[in-house]
């Protein structure tokens, strides 16, 4: 092992940089279409268990198995079912960030003022009108404190990718752990781990500018 | 006009919350629903949006049964301000007062231009307040938002759930005679909602009084006041205002005085037309006012009989100027000391600059003296003499 240390990895990263982008680039594309389905999917979900109190306790358990499953073992499940690659991975992704943004939207919509519910359809919404206008922007502080939530894990579980076909910063963590080459899996790790303080910080600045205009009477 | 025929309500679990309801609500009135609570005052209320469905019975607003409007354009033409303000917290005042516009699709410079006539109508600056959030204002200017955004859209009828309940006295009053002058301009049919029976006496024109679901009694506050219907009532409005009405019987002013129909008369008629006037109501003095109402004088019959061959004369030239008139809400009994110190048989009541109001005969005093003894509950005074 020659080549270790700071220095090491500055010149294995100078060297590799466009194959260490392109990974990275890879990373977020699965991340992003994961969060992006949990979205499409979670946020109807989480209107309807607002809506129905009976189905709630049915959709939040279900959504808590996917969650309680560990990581490996979810994506090895879905390996089986739905066989190596991309698509597994970001179906993977997707049931993981599912829990927390259902939840958050239930429990965002719940806390929303019943009075401000009764004036929104006293003053002539429709149901429609009332969750689009009202609802949701008032249930959106909630929503961004899932979303975060979401993609950090989501980012997390990412790095699993390689070992059911798919791309990403875990390919580099993988090779170096296979060559027992430090560099590499610094090379990985730590551009995983950035991406997701990153996504931590940004998200959380997002849900901060909801919480300015948020108040209780 | 608001009608509920035989209404009924009752809850899945058999709970009857409105018993065979029938009321009318007048148009252009206050109407205030009062009751202790669970007396099904608010569940009425809300029966007139259809927040809330009746079980049975029907409801009518300007003779058409609601059941067959579509309840989200229904409620898009009736105000509502709910109880405990009810703004959006997400949007600004100018979006807030827009909600029910915006809904109808107005287009955004009308929306914008009521926006800022109704901030001014309520003595909020619309420059400094249209792009506020809610909670940058206080109690008071928020309910007042709340209850302009009810009048955006300019409903014909506006429900008010204890609107003022969760402010501070001082606010609450503000408001409650902000209300009175705007619909002195707006005459809207306003159901008013409250627990309060001081506002209830302020702000109504007509009292319902609801108890178990059903109404108690209906009618001008005065009315309730006077004469409670049955033991719930003199209980509810509670002993101290009944004695503090009695007090103020004591301290009956000259308004409540005031002769039916004084005669009264330009300075431009001749003396031939005062005397006919006169002769056809009976009265043997007229009163002379201006085109704009201010009292000039007074003529008596004598005066216009006493000049009656000259016929180039006017009542302005035979008339004799108001040495004694007294303001309107003096107590009476200031005006009848001036009476019976000056020997008088009449005293004009003035507002403001002069404008008459009307007038206090010796036969007004009596009348109402009359009412007052002829009372029941004044009975006892009756008997004691």
């Amino acid at each position: 092992m020659n080549r270790s240390g700071f220095a090491g990895l500055l010149e294995y990263v100078r060297e590799n940089w466009p194959h260490l982008l392109s990974l990275t680039w890879d990373h977020v594309v699965m991340v992003l279409c994961g969060l992006g389905l949990a979205l499409i999917v979670g946020i109807p979900l989480g209107i309807l268990c607002a809506r129905r109190e009976k189905l709630a306790p049915v959709i939040l358990a279900a959504a808590n198995v996917v969650q309680v499953l560990p990581s490996l073992a979810l994506l090895a499940l879905l390996m089986i079912v739905l066989g190596l690659g991309f698509k597994t991975i970001v179906v993977g992704l997707f049931l993981y960030s599912l829990l927390p943004i259902i939840r958050n939207t239930y429990v965002g919509l719940k806390q929303v003022d019943a009075g401000i519910a009764e004036a929104g359809k006293g003053v002539g919404m429709s149901q429609l009108q009332l969750l689009a206008k009202v609802q949701l922007p008032l249930a959106m502080p909630f929503l961004a404190a899932g979303l975060r939530l979401a993609a950090v894990i989501a980012i997390g579980v990412a790095t699993l990718a390689p070992l059911i076909g798919g791309d990403g910063l875990g390919r580099e963590i993988y090779s170096g752990l296979n060559m027992r080459n430090d560099v590499k899996i610094y090379a990985g790790a730590i551009p995983a781990a950035a991406l997701a303080i990153l996504a931590d910080a940004l998200l959380g600045r997002w849900q901060g500018r909801f919480g300015k205009r948020k108040v209780r009477l | 006009m608001i009608r509920f025929t035989g209404v009924n309500k009752e809850y899945d679990d058999g709970h009857q919350v409105l018993k065979d309801l029938n009321l009318e609500v007048k148009e252009g009135e206050i109407t205030v629903l009062i009751g202790p609570s669970g007396c099904g005052k608010t569940t009425t209320m809300k029966l007139i949006n259809r927040l809330i469905e009746p079980s049975s019975g029907r409801i009518e607003i300007g003779g058409k049964d609601i059941a067959a409007f579509d309840p989200v354009a229904l409620r898009r033409k009736v105000g509502y301000v709910i109880q405990h303000i009810g703004l959006f917290p997400h949007m600004t005042i100018a979006q807030n007062v827009a909600v029910v516009p915006r809904l109808l699709r107005w287009d955004k410079s009308k929306t914008a231009a009521r926006v800022d006539e109704l901030l001014s109508m309520v003595g909020l600056e619309p420059k400094v307040y249209r792009n506020r959030y809610p909670s940058e204002l206080s109690g008071g200017q928020q309910q007042r938002i709340g209850v302009i955004r009810a009048l955006a859209a300019d409903p014909s009828i506006i429900l008010m759930d204890e609107p003022f309940s969760a402010l501070d006295p001082l606010s609450r009053e503000q408001l409650q005679d902000e209300l009175i002058r705007l619909q002195h301009e707006l005459k809207k049919t306003i159901v008013f909602v409250t627990h309060d029976m001081d506002e209830a006496i302020k702000l109504a024109d007509t009292i319902i009084l609801m108890n178990g679901g059903t109404i108690v009694q209906t009618g001008h506050p005065d009315r309730i006041l006077r004469h409670p219907a049955n033991d719930f009532v003199k209980n509810f409005i509670g002993k101290k205002r009944l004695q503090e009405e009695g007090r103020r019987r004591v301290f009956t002013t000259v308004d409540q005085v005031i002769a039916d129909q004084p005669v009264t008369a330009l300075p431009t008629r001749g003396l031939a037309e005062a005397v006919k006037m006169m002769e056809k109501k009976r009265v043997d003095t007229l009163l002379i006012v201006d085109p704009s109402n201010r009292l000039l004088g007074t003529v008596s019959i004598y005066r216009v009989l006493d000049h009656y061959g000259d016929e180039g004369k006017t009542l302005a030239d035979v008339m004799t100027p108001v040495r004694h008139a007294v303001k309107t809400n003096t107590p009476l009994s200031v005006a009848l000391n001036l009476m019976s110190e000056h020997q008088l048989s009449n005293l004009p009541v003035v507002r403001g600059e002069g404008e008459f109001v009307g007038l206090i005969t010796r036969g007004s005093v009596v009348s109402h003296l009359a009412d007052v003894y002829a009372n029941p509950e004044g009975g006892e005074e009756v008997h004691a003499g």
